[in-house]
């Protein structure tokens, strides 16, 4: 008896905390620096019968009359799934989206699937995805696995510190600092080549949340990665965060699909130029990441 | 064969260093777990509850979240700065105590009561009981589920990759960004981890051989 009672209460309570739970969810108000902003984002028009001869990727996707993006979800301003609406939003995915139209696809025919880094070049061979936008750097090791439509944007490596630390204020005043990235990536390989820093005090998680966590209860001191990145983690909490300013290499995002598929490339690569000749591409910069209060020069497309 | 042969200086030190974790755990946990085994046989019942309670919370708990809590939220309680190479060997070892625990425990059972009963009668105390009679005899007859509870630490220890310890958990993610084949890279990572588990086995099997029981 006592047992149901028991059951009956958890029950009516769990349902009066649910429903409190969906009253004034704080998604229709976006939030400063963060992206969602509708009205300022640009409509893409989806192309009607579009045909890309030879694309075996474009050819899968029209007869599943959907297409699969390869994205990634935890980069705020850049590629970001909201956890209660489970919406995608961010430079990146506006870049995903636009190209999805230009193919013939609409917003509701796109399906995103969060790939992890360590991952992309699998999950592109494996033709899990159409194509994958998120922070790819083009470069000639993965060129051999897979090709690239692009550059679409133009980052570079640079530091993310304390908002009250005057002590680093370039790569080279990291000596004795303790730097953190996310395992094994070309920006921590960096810090460990070109001796930045000692081994000792390079610290390497799986995300670069956790990162940004160990920095604001000062157990690292500095996060590494590309400034497009790390532009988005300060955006969320200025006050705590600042990124130095001064990228010191250069990493061009690039589109990543199959290797062979030419057909694709070309395809993509002409979306993207006239993305950037008409304007398109940086209203979707200003409604995304311009709104950290940076500007971004517009890339060249390296055409191969 | 490549991707082993141009990445060697990745293998070599990653492996080293999870036969590292896997033997200051492995030592660590055989001894925390017989403690706890201890404890859950003794006859002080705050004793047992706390051996119980410890068992049961920290056996319910995933691996990753014992990680997390070392790497994240110990290290804001300012007790001792932990480095995460050592934290790794205490979130391993708080983990397998646990299991190991209830092996030992296991083994404790086998052994029949009326060898504690005749100890006792000639005036040995808890320990000697323990440690002479009841010990030496349960975990000679424990060691096949030992041993298998080893090999998981082992193939557990992967886990730390994720928490700043570069050790064969990590060579994928190395492996991806310098643009190798990581199926192959895996296969590699697989293979290393068949020789060691080989060579628990054979420990296993020796030990089986000697310590046999009649009974």
């Amino acid at each position: 008896m006592r047992i149901r009672t028991l059951a009956v209460g958890l029950l009516v309570g769990g349902l009066a905390l649910t429903a409190c739970g969906k009253e004034g969810t704080p998604t229709d108000k976006p939030a400063e620096g963060q992206t969602g902003n509708a009205a300022t984002l640009p409509e893409y028009v989806v192309a009607q019968n579009v045909d890309v001869a030879g694309s075996a990727a474009f050819a899968k996707a029209k007869g599943a009359k959907k297409i699969t993006i390869g994205v990634k979800d935890d980069q705020p301003g850049l590629g970001k799934k909201d956890a209660t609406t489970g919406q995608y939003s961010g430079f990146d995915i506006e870049i995903a989206r636009m190209v999805a139209a230009s193919l013939g696809f609409g917003k509701d025919q796109i399906e995103y699937k969060a790939i992890p880094s360590a991952n992309r070049e699998q999950a592109i061979t494996n033709g899990d995805v159409a194509y994958y936008v998120g922070t790819y750097t083009i470069n000639d090791k993965r060129k051999a696995q897979i090709s690239f439509a692009g550059p679409y944007f133009q980052a570079g490596q640079d530091l993310l510190i304390r908002a009250d630390d005057t002590s680093i204020t370039s790569k080279d005043t990291l000596k004795g600092k303790k730097v953190c990235s996310v395992t094994g990536s070309t920006p921590i390989q960096n810090v460990r080549t070109q001796k930045l820093t000692e081994d000792a005090n390079i610290v390497e998680f799986q995300g670069y949340s956790q990162c940004v966590d160990k920095l604001l209860t000062k157990d690292v001191d500095a996060v590494t990665t590309d400034d497009a990145i790390l532009k988005g983690f300060a955006a969320q909490d200025k006050s705590a965060m600042k990124v130095i300013g001064q990228p010191f290499t250069k990493e061009p995002y690039g589109i990543g699909l199959g290797h062979d598929d030419k057909a694709l490339r070309d395809k993509i690569n002409d979306t993207l130029q006239k993305a950037l000749d008409d304007g398109t591409w940086q209203k979707i910069y200003d409604a995304t990441l311009g709104k950290s209060g940076s500007t971004a020069t517009k890339p060249t497309l390296e055409k191969y | 064969m490549n991707v082993l042969l141009d990445n060697l200086d990745l293998f070599g030190p990653f492996f080293l260093t999870t036969i590292e974790l896997f033997a200051l755990a492995a030592v660590g946990s055989l001894i925390f777990g017989t403690f706890l085994a201890m404890l859950r046989v003794s006859p002080v019942p705050v004793f047992r509850a706390f051996g119980t309670a410890y068992v049961t919370i920290v056996r319910n708990t995933p691996l990753t979240l014992v990680f997390l809590f070392m790497v994240f939220a110990f290290p804001l309680l300012k007790v001792v700065k932990l480095d995460y190479f050592t934290a790794a060997v205490v979130a391993l070892t708080v983990y397998t105590s646990a299991f190991i625990c209830e092996v030992v425990r296991s083994g404790i059972n086998t052994v029949p009561v009326g060898q504690a009963e005749a100890a006792r009668a000639l005036g040995l105390t808890f320990t000697q009981i323990l440690g002479q009679i009841v010990l030496p005899q349960a975990l000679r007859s424990v060691v096949p589920p030992l041993i298998s509870t080893l090999i998981a630490l082992l193939k557990n220890t992967t886990i730390a990759a994720g928490f700043s310890v570069a050790e064969a958990g990590a060579i994928r993610q190395y492996l991806s960004e310098r643009g190798e084949n990581q199926l192959v890279g895996l296969l590699w990572v697989a293979l290393g981890f068949i020789i060691l588990v080989s060579v628990l086995s054979v420990v296993q099997r020796s030990l089986e051989k000697r310590w046999s029981v009649a009974r």
